[in-house]
């Protein structure tokens, strides 16, 4: 089940902390996080490198994060933090396209996403690139990707954060 | 073809800050110019004779959030103007520019100190709760004013007789109402001014503390009646929060205001003190959805305008009928970047229809028939001498109805749902024609040429939950269709 592709972001860290106290917890928690890095699906960057704050030339093709449930989580907390959803709102779109449905105006890949919110697009994409560090651009392609349904099942949210419409009490449409 | 003309430079990027499509609400003519504005935030002057242009002036800053989707107004000299961005944390105003020049005469802002909105010794509020000094900035939290919208993208009216001009102030921002306690002023509210210089004379507020995104910029009818067997100078306002008020258009005072929908946001308005009175139970905010909030953000009417005509006494309201559930969330102020903090999810009010046509009568404040629509009735609508009124729907029939009874008498299906605004003419040939235009948007419509998902309801601000079939009934269009009789 685990995509054990290396993310070249995900920084691994194992005992670093509090070494000499309790050695068995320590143990313990280092044999988990080495058994986490070799599960790209849950490695998480805890804090991001002098390399991912900043942004590569070319693009790079191969998008760091996918299939990496972590990313996805933080690309949806961005894509309310940062105002996506004031626009695209919840893949439906209004003020900008649909993100939800197979019409990709500018290309679905991860690098044409990734450019899009990089680099704006002329018909009012602001261009987030230089204002945001290059990883959440990336951890937006990935949620993004994920809204499109490109991301497998394994690592996106079982549910959205917006509301339901519907009374609990009453059944699903 | 006359002549066309096309301003230069339009900054594409504009449709980025447009909250609710891309719209233009129309133009003004006057001295031998048209007048109209760009969504990129110009007011453009051109020759009506050649279309030659005569002046472009840039009147709102895009990188601000900006934007202008109004019909500009001539009074005397000067070509006034309001700006569209209540969704993107802008500081609402009116401008008034120089029919000849361009050059800004006065601006008017709508939020902060009483300096900047032209506030003075000649501000006679009707109502105590609209004394103060600055409270443009002291019903706000500390600077939340300077984003706080209460922009002027609506309908404005002259009264030369009495020299005022009337104009709506819209919702404030965010829409989360939390994240700004206070009565929000100027926002929601309307104005009078002398065209001259811009010095405000009254002001009223329809919805204090704005939760629901009721923009108060609708048209006012301006028409002198009998009210208690006084002849009265009124306005006439069908207000987004779901009543229609008539106000004495001399003092700002409210003469009633009466339910024209289902509403469960307020319980009437207090008499004494002019005061919207909330329904808590309905107060969104963080955390929470709050459901059955009637009307929904688009109120019971939008900007489509009403007509009045003088043959039946009647005012002919075109309006939608509509509910929605509401969740408020944190609204981050980024510039040029919407500024809400709501999840909204609209559906049909009771009866199921969207929409409604009514016929109402501001002297005895009541409905005299209404007009069912599938869809909300987003045109604007006309009525004329001969006792037909015109409206078009958004599947694109437009109709005519006796303006006495509301039958029926005539309908042809355009080539597209219809959001324009009839009008009536004189043409050189001696016969009488209506033209409208049919092309389906707006903020309602948005589903159709912006291809929205219908599958979020949140979509284009929660509109898009309640006209997923708008699709199945019609398909984009743009055509002017001109009508006579035979």
């Amino acid at each position: 089940m685990c995509n054990v592709r290396r993310s070249p972001f995900a920084v691994r860290r194992g005992g670093s902390s509090a070494s000499g106290q309790r050695p068995t917890a320590n143990l313990f928690l280092l044999a988990v996080l080495l058994a986490l890095a070799a599960c790209h699906r849950e490695q998480r960057s805890i804090a991001p490198t002098a390399i991912s704050a900043a942004r590569t030339f070319p693009v790079r093709v191969n998008n760091p994060y996918e299939g990496n449930a972590y990313a996805i989580a933080e690309g949806q907390r961005l894509y309310e933090q940062y105002n996506c959803s004031g626009c695209h709102f919840h893949g439906g779109g209004g003020i900008g396209p649909a993100l939800m449905d197979n019409e990709w105006i500018y290309g679905s890949s991860p690098a044409n996403i990734y450019t899009s919110i990089a680099e704006g697009r002329p018909n009012g994409m602001p261009s987030w690139g230089g204002h945001i560090p290059d990883y959440q651009i990336w951890e937006l392609t990935t949620y993004v990707r994920a809204l499109g349904g490109f991301e497998g099942r394994v690592a996106t949210a079982s549910r959205s954060d917006e509301m339901e419409a519907k009374r609990a009490e009453e059944p699903k449409k | 073809m006359k002549w066309s003309y096309k301003p230069k430079d339009i900054n594409q990027s504009a449709k980025g800050i447009a909250c609710c499509d891309w719209v233009n609400r129309g133009c003004a003519f006057a001295n031998g110019k048209i007048f109209f504005n760009t969504l990129d935030g110009k007011t453009c002057a051109v020759n009506a004779t050649n279309g030659q242009e005569v002046w472009v002036t840039q009147v709102a800053n895009m990188a601000r959030g900006e934007s202008i989707t109004m019909a500009p107004l001539v009074v005397k000299n000067k070509v006034l103007v309001g700006d569209s961005g209540g969704e993107f944390g802008v500081r609402g105003a009116l401008t008034a520019l120089d029919t000849e020049t361009g050059k800004q005469i006065w601006k008017a802002y709508s939020i902060g100190p009483d300096a900047d909105c032209l506030i003075g010794p000649n501000f006679k509020p009707f109502y105590p709760s609209d004394r103060g000094k600055d409270l443009g900035v002291t019903s706000w939290p500390p600077d939340l004013w300077k984003i706080g919208g209460g922009t002027v993208w609506g309908w404005i009216s002259y009264d030369p007789q009495l020299d005022l001009i009337y104009y709506g102030t819209a919702n404030p921002g965010p829409w989360n109402p939390e994240q700004r306690p206070g009565d929000n002023k100027w926002t929601c509210g309307i104005f009078a001014r002398r065209p001259d210089s811009g010095e405000a004379v009254w002001f009223y507020q329809w919805s204090p503390h704005d939760e629901y995104d009721y923009d108060g910029v609708n048209e006012q009818i301006l028409v002198d009646v009998p009210i208690n067997g006084r002849m009265r100078k009124v306005l006439v306002r069908a207000e987004r929060n779901g009543h229609v008020y008539v106000l004495d258009r001399t003092t700002g005072e409210v003469l009633s205001a009466t339910p024209f929908v289902y509403i469960t946001t307020s319980k009437g308005v207090d008499p004494k003190t002019g005061r919207l009175i909330p329904n808590e139970e309905k107060s969104p905010g963080f955390g929470r959805v709050v459901r059955e909030i009637c009307p929904a953000s688009p109120g019971a009417k939008d900007w489509q305008p009403s007509a009045y005509s003088p043959v039946t006494g009647l005012l002919y309201i075109p309006h939608q009928n509509l509910c929605q559930d509401e969740e408020g969330v944190q609204a981050n102020y980024i510039a040029g970047t919407p500024y809400v903090g709501a999840n909204v999810k609209m559906y049909a009010g009771p009866g199921g229809h969207r929409g409604e046509y009514d016929a109402w009568d501001p002297i005895h404040a009541r409905k005299v028939w209404s007009i069912r629509e599938r869809f909300p009735v987003w045109s604007g609508t006309l009525v004329t001498a001969g006792n037909v009124a015109f409206y078009g729907t958004m599947e694109g029939w437009f109709k005519a109805v006796n303006a006495t009874t509301g039958d029926l008498l005539w309908q042809f299906k355009t080539g597209s749902g219809i959001v324009g605004q009839p009008v009536t003419f004189l043409a050189p040939d001696g016969k009488q024609y209506i033209s409208v235009l049919s092309g389906v948007g707006g903020w309602s419509g948005a589903i159709v040429p912006g291809q929205l998902d219908p599958r979020d309801g949140t979509a284009a601000l929660g509109f898009v939950n309640a006209m997923g079939d708008l699709p199945m009934y019609t398909t984009k269009g743009g055509m002017l269709y001109t009508f006579g009789l035979p």
